[in-house]
């Protein structure tokens, strides 16, 4: 269904302004300010402990105490994708049950979800059976149900191999074609970041750097954060391979090593 | 009808197994097994205090009940494992509920009818706390029931669809204070997160569905304080253990039949 034309007085989809977070000492964010247009996909990039993921929290309500402001766009409809779902092996619950939470469903729109998301089999199954490429499928099409304007996606690959996460992200893009849905999503894997997405945001407790994926590679804060600066993408590209620690050491910046749980 | 003590009984037990179901199967998926555990330890307090103020066991023991809940949920994430912060709680909350009976003299005391239970004793007016506090737990766990399981799965799934899942908790921790309120009579408190469990975890392999799972657990809980009570009965035993062991024993046989099909399917 084409929905681009949807909002026909051009106003941002999101806009978050100033947000700060504090978790008791520690500033997780300071002055945030971002927005999302309609039909657009914007990527959160930056290293461990830089707090996309709190941002991405703030933005579906999950953070309290945060300063500043987050205005979504009268009658907004999110689609959020979680980084991981563990499902507790004593919770009984099939695919097609955990697509009709919290709100129920129509059988139509979860079959054609779980289509979209290329599960289309997958309806009777138990969750806590499936593997982990068909659970984010199964998250994505949770997502697709509710018909969203905005998907939100949290490092969506994780925990995928190479082929997988490249599948994964082929997807998002043809739902976004097909739906005119915006995405903002974080992302760990370069390469899709340059090729797949229409604004990077480079994030390190404050927004280091924004703008297209060529003006963010050549920024020198975001070279700092992500390569000692052999070059633009192709540099990225061979960086992102390197999975098992991935920006920490490399970074001639000022970020210490942190792990992920600081997220 | 009513006349009858065993009559009272059954009824008696069948309602505590009606709100230990649901809720239960709350407390398996999240694991909050000890969480139940203090709770209903907790309760004893509240039954002393109740002796001493000369009032009605439930009011004091929902509040000494509900008190502990909150306090382990606000401490939660400050500083200390959860199993370390309960077992202090628990045994702590028992130690000193034991200690304040001891100090009312006045009264004799059957400690053990507290400890254990004393559903050969119910009466007409503790029957019906028991089934209107049951009624409550049930009510209160069906409105709320697509929205726990939402945030029983994931807090920022809940969040991204408009659910407080702290909220949510409270529901489930309100519930849980009047459950073992209304617990004490029947199986004691030693033995309320047994009833909560039990069943729950019985009804996990037979289950496809979260609704069939508590439907599940509320009939094995049901049958096993049946068929608990006409053991006791029978072989003179002690009526609350007695609906304990036949709900573990269910459960053994639950899950040998998992087992059992685990293999016949060769999945």
């Amino acid at each position: 269904m084409p929905l681009l034309h949807r909002d026909a007085r051009l106003m941002s989809l999101l806009t978050v302004e100033n947000l700060s977070v504090r978790y008791g000492a520690t500033q997780v964010l300071r002055d945030v300010s971002l927005n999302v247009e309609p039909g657009e996909v914007v990527t959160i990039v930056g290293p461990n402990g830089s707090g996309k993921t709190t941002l991405l929290r703030a933005i579906v309500g999950a953070v309290s105490g945060a300063a500043g402001r987050i205005v979504p766009a009268p009658g907004l409809v999110l689609g959020y994708v979680p980084q991981r779902l563990h499902i507790d092996p004593t919770l009984p619950i099939t695919v097609t049950r955990f697509l009709s939470l919290p709100g129920g469903a129509s059988k139509a729109d979860k079959t054609a979800a779980l289509a979209r998301a290329g599960v289309p089999d997958l309806a009777q199954r138990q969750m806590s059976q499936l593997s982990g490429g068909q659970l984010q499928r199964v998250l994505l099409a949770r997502a697709l149900v509710a018909k969203p304007q905005l998907l939100l996606l949290d490092e969506p690959t994780a925990g995928l191999d190479q082929p997988g996460s490249a599948a994964f992200y082929q997807l998002i893009d043809d739902v976004r074609r097909e739906t005119g849905c915006a995405v903002l999503m974080i992302s760990h894997e370069l390469h899709v970041v340059m090729s797949a997405s229409d604004r990077v945001i480079c994030l390190n407790g404050h927004v280091c750097c924004h703008g297209t994926p060529e003006h963010v590679s050549s920024a020198p804060e975001y070279r700092a954060l992500f390569g000692t600066g052999t070059g633009g993408a192709l540099a990225l590209y061979r960086h992102d391979h390197d999975h098992a620690h991935h920006h920490d050491e490399s970074c001639g910046h000022d970020h210490p090593p942190q792990t992920k749980a600081a997220e | 009808m009513l006349d009858d003590f065993m009559t009272r009984a059954t009824l008696a037990g069948v309602g505590v197994a009606f709100a230990a179901a649901p809720l239960g199967s709350f407390v398996v998926w999240r694991r909050m097994a000890y969480f139940g555990d203090a709770t209903a330890h907790a309760a004893i307090l509240g039954v002393a205090l109740s002796l001493a103020l000369e009032i009605s066991i439930f009011p004091g023991a929902i509040a000494v009940a509900l008190i502990m809940a909150l306090t382990v949920s606000a401490l939660s994430g400050r500083g200390y494992a959860m199993d370390t912060l309960l077992g202090v709680l628990a045994h702590s909350s028992l130690a000193f509920g034991l200690v304040a009976v001891s100090f009312l003299s006045g009264i004799r005391i059957d400690l053990m009818a507290y400890l254990f239970g004393d559903i050969l004793s119910v009466s007409r007016g503790d029957l019906a706390v028991i089934w209107g506090g049951s009624a409550l737990v049930v009510a209160l766990i069906a409105w709320r029931w697509s929205a726990l399981l939402t945030s029983t799965l994931n807090d920022e799934l809940a969040y991204a669809s408009g659910i407080d899942p702290k909220r949510e908790q409270l529901a489930l921790t309100l519930s849980l204070a009047i459950t073992v309120a209304v617990a004490i009579k029947v199986v004691g408190v030693l033995l309320i997160a047994a009833m909560l469990i039990i069943p729950a975890a019985a009804a996990r392999p037979l289950s496809r569905t979260p609704e069939g799972m508590a439907l599940i657990a509320a009939a094995i809980g049901g049958a096993s304080a049946v068929i608990g009570l006409r053991a006791a009965y029978v072989l003179d035993t002690p009526a609350g253990p007695s609906i304990v062991c036949v709900a573990a024993l269910i459960f053994v046989g639950t899950s040998l039949f998992r087992l059992l099909g685990v293999a016949n399917r060769a999945e």
